[in-house]
C-alpha cells in the first residue's frame, strides 16, 4: 500500500468558516479554501471529530451537513449558547467566534493537498 | 419589463452604518434599497416602547433616513423595509412628514400590518393553535402571562401587493429578511408566486444580502487582510434577472469585495439543513446553489431549486425570563490571572454569605479563554500582562441581582492588587426577554396592506 506523506496543520490553512446562531444551536459553515481540500474535510470532521473539538463548549449533538456545489460542510452544535440569544451570559452569547474556535483544529492532511 | 434590477442592502440590523442607505444612493445605481431593522430582540424592545408611547415601536432611525434618501426618491428609487417593528403605521405618518417637509406630496407609502398577533394570542390558542415552542416542544401556557410580544413571519406577497399599487416606499413589520430582495423581483418580473424555483432564488439572494457588508468582504475569515477600504466598505448590490439568476456585487466607488469565498460564507450564515430551508414563500434547496465568477466583485448566481411552502407561518414571540446583570474588572501583571481567580472566591464567598438567590453565574478571563475555553491554550501565567476579569449572573429575582450588583466594586479596595478600569457604576439589573420560536397555521391570520400619500 502506498504512504501517504501527511502534515499537521491547523484546519485554518485549508479552510475558513463563518458562525451564527439559532436558539441555543450554533452554525459553524466549514469552507474549503480550495477544491482539491473539499474531499479531505469530507472525511476528517466527522460530527464525532467536531463534538470532542468543541468539548466544553457544545454541550448537545452535532449534525453535519455537506454542500458539495460550494465544497462546505455545515455544522449544528446544539446546546451551546448557556440557553440561546438574550438568556445567555457568554461574552460571545450568539456564536459568533465559534467559526475562528473550529479553524483551531490540528488535522493530519496529505502534501498534496497543502 | 425590465431587463434586470439592482437591489441595494444598506442596513443588515439596527445598529448598522447610518451612512451606507446614502452612500448606496449615491454610488449603486440602484433601482431598489432594502433595509433590515428588526432582529428576534428588536420586536420585543419595540413592544415595550411602543407600551409607552403609541406613537413608538418602530426603527426610529428610518424617517430620518428617508429625508436623506429624498433627491434619490425624486428620481424614482424605491425603498422596502421592516422598520415598521411593531407599529409601522407611526413610522408610515412619521415618514410621510419627512417627506412633505421635503415637498415631496406624490410618494405613496405602503403599509403591511397583521403581522403582530400579540392580541390574538388568546382567541388563537381557544381555536386551538397551542404556538408551542418549536424547539423544547413546551407548551405557551407555560409563560404566557409573560409574553411581552408576537408576530407572524409575513413573506414576500403583502410587499409585493404594495409595489403593485404603486408604492415607493414600503413599510412592513415583521416580516422575513429575504422577502425584502424577493418582493421587487417578484414585482418587476411578474413572477407567479406558485414558480418556486424564481421564488426560491429571489429568496437565496435575500438570504446572501440580509446581513449587509458580511456579503461584500465585511467579518470575512478567509482574508479579512486584504479587504479594501472597510472603513467605507460598499454594501452587496444584487443585479437580478426575470430567469431567476442574479449577481452580488457592490457599488465600484466604494470599499469591501465580492468573491465567491466571501458569497460563501454569507450563504452558510446561520444556515439549518441546506436541503430544507424553510421561508414562508417555499421550501429552498441550498445545495443546487452554483456559483460563477462574473468579473471583478461579482459573483454569479443560478440554479437555485425550490419547493412548495409548508402550510404554517413561523412566530416569533418573546416573553419576560428573569435578570441579569455583567460586570468587569482589569487585573495586571504580575500574576493576573490568580488575582482573577481570588476574585472569583471571593464573590462566590459573598453570595454564599448574602443568600443571593442567583440562578446562574459565570466567571470570564476576557483575553485568556473567554470565547474558546478550553480551545484555548492558556499561555504560562508570567506571559499574561493583563486580563478582564468578567462576572455575569442570571435570576429570575431582580432584586437579587441588583444586590449582587453592588459586590464588585469593593473589590477594587478589599481585593487583589493592581486592579483598574471599574467604570460605569454598578453593573445594573437588564430584563432578559426570551425568544420563543413557535408555528402558526397560515389560515389563522392575514396581512393588510394600506397605501398612504403625504
Amino acid at each position: 500500500m502506498k504512504r501517504v506523506a501527511t502534515r499537521q496543520v491547523a484546519l485554518l490553512e485549508i479552510a475558513h468558516a463563518r458562525s451564527g446562531d439559532k436558539g441555543d444551536t450554533v452554525n459553524v459553515g466549514v469552507i474549503a479554501r480550495r477544491p482539491e481540500v473539499y474531499p479531505f474535510l469530507k472525511k476528517v470532521l466527522t460530527p464525532e471529530r467536531v463534538k470532542e473539538h468543541f468539548a466544553g463548549l457544545c454541550k448537545g449533538r452535532v449534525e453535519r451537513f455537506e454542500m458539495d456545489n460550494i465544497g462546505a460542510l455545515n455544522f449544528l452544535l446544539h446546546g451551546s449558547l448557556g440557553g440561546g440569544g438574550t438568556k445567555s451570559l457568554q461574552t460571545d452569547a450568539q456564536g459568533k467566534t465559534f467559526a475562528a474556535a473550529m479553524l483551531r483544529m490540528m488535522v493530519d492532511a496529505p502534501e498534496e493537498i497543502l | 419589463m425590465k431587463s434586470s434590477i439592482r437591489i441595494g442592502a444598506a442596513q443588515g440590523f439596527w445598529g448598522d452604518r447610518v451612512d451606507a442607505p446614502v452612500d448606496m444612493a449615491r454610488y449603486g445605481r440602484c433601482d431598489y434599497i432594502m433595509l433590515d431593522y428588526l432582529a428576534e430582540v428588536t420586536m420585543s424592545i419595540l413592544q415595550r416602547q411602543k407600551l409607552k408611547d403609541p406613537n413608538a415601536g418602530y426603527a426610529k432611525d428610518f424617517p430620518a433616513v428617508v429625508g436623506r434618501l429624498a433627491p434619490y426618491l425624486k428620481k424614482g428609487l424605491k425603498v422596502i423595509t421592516n422598520a415598521g417593528g411593531v407599529n409601522p403605521a407611526a413610522c408610515a405618518r412619521a415618514v410621510l412628514d419627512k417627506l412633505g417637509r421635503a415637498g415631496m406630496h406624490d410618494v405613496k407609502v405602503g403599509v403591511v400590518t397583521g403581522d403582530d398577533i400579540l392580541s390574538q394570542l388568546d382567541v388563537l390558542m381557544c381555536a386551538g393553535d397551542s404556538l408551542k415552542n418549536m424547539e423544547t416542544g413546551e407548551a405557551l401556557s407555560s409563560v404566557r402571562n409573560r409574553v411581552v410580544s408576537a408576530n407572524v413571519y409575513f413573506g414576500a406577497a403583502p410587499l409585493v401587493e404594495a409595489l403593485g399599487q404603486g408604492a415607493q416606499i414600503v413599510i412592513a413589520g415583521r416580516c422575513t429578511d429575504t422577502a425584502l430582495t424577493l418582493a421587487p423581483m417578484v414585482h418587476e418580473f411578474g413572477w407567479s408566486m406558485e414558480n418556486y424555483d424564481l421564488v426560491a432564488a429571489g429568496t437565496v439572494a435575500g438570504h446572501i444580502m440580509e446581513c449587509g457588508a458580511q456579503a461584500s468582504g465585511g467579518n470575512f475569515s478567509a482574508a479579512w487582510e486584504d479587504v479594501p477600504d472597510m472603513a467605507h466598505i460598499g454594501y452587496p448590490v444584487a443585479e437580478a434577472f426575470p430567469d431567476g439568476t442574479f449577481t452580488i456585487t457592490k457599488p465600484e466607488a466604494l470599499g469591501g469585495m465580492v468573491n465567491q469565498a466571501v458569497v460563501k460564507e454569507q450563504i452558510l450564515y446561520e444556515l439549518g439543513d441546506p436541503r430544507r430551508y424553510i421561508s414562508p414563500d417555499c421550501v429552498i434547496d441550498f445545495t443546487t446553489i452554483r456559483l460563477e465568477d462574473d468579473g471583478p466583485d461579482r459573483v454569479r448566481v443560478r440554479g437555485v431549486h425550490g419547493a412548495p411552502p409548508t402550510d404554517t407561518y413561523k412566530v416569533s414571540l418573546a416573553y419576560q425570563d428573569g435578570w441579569k446583570t455583567a460586570g468587569t474588572l482589569v487585573y495586571t501583571w504580575p500574576r493576573a490571572l490568580s488575582k482573577a481567580r481570588k476574585a472569583r472566591e471571593i464573590l462566590e464567598t459573598r453570595i454564599a454569605d448574602l443568600g443571593l438567590r442567583i440562578d446562574e453565574i459565570l466567571f470570564e478571563c476576557l483575553g485568556v479563554n473567554a470565547c474558546h475555553g478550553a480551545l484555548a491554550p492558556v499561555p504560562d501565567e508570567d506571559q499574561i500582562n493583563e486580563v478582564v476579569f468578567r462576572v455575569a449572573v442570571r435570576s429570575s429575582s431582580r432584586s437579587n441581582v441588583e444586590a449582587f450588583g453592588y459586590e464588585l466594586a469593593p473589590l477594587i479596595l478589599d481585593g487583589p492588587p493592581s486592579v483598574t478600569g471599574f467604570a460605569g457604576g454598578r453593573p445594573k439589573p437588564q430584563e432578559i426577554i426570551a425568544y420563543w420560536p413557535a408555528l402558526l397555521r397560515k389560515t389563522a391570520v392575514g396581512a393588510r396592506v394600506e397605501i398612504l400619500e403625504a
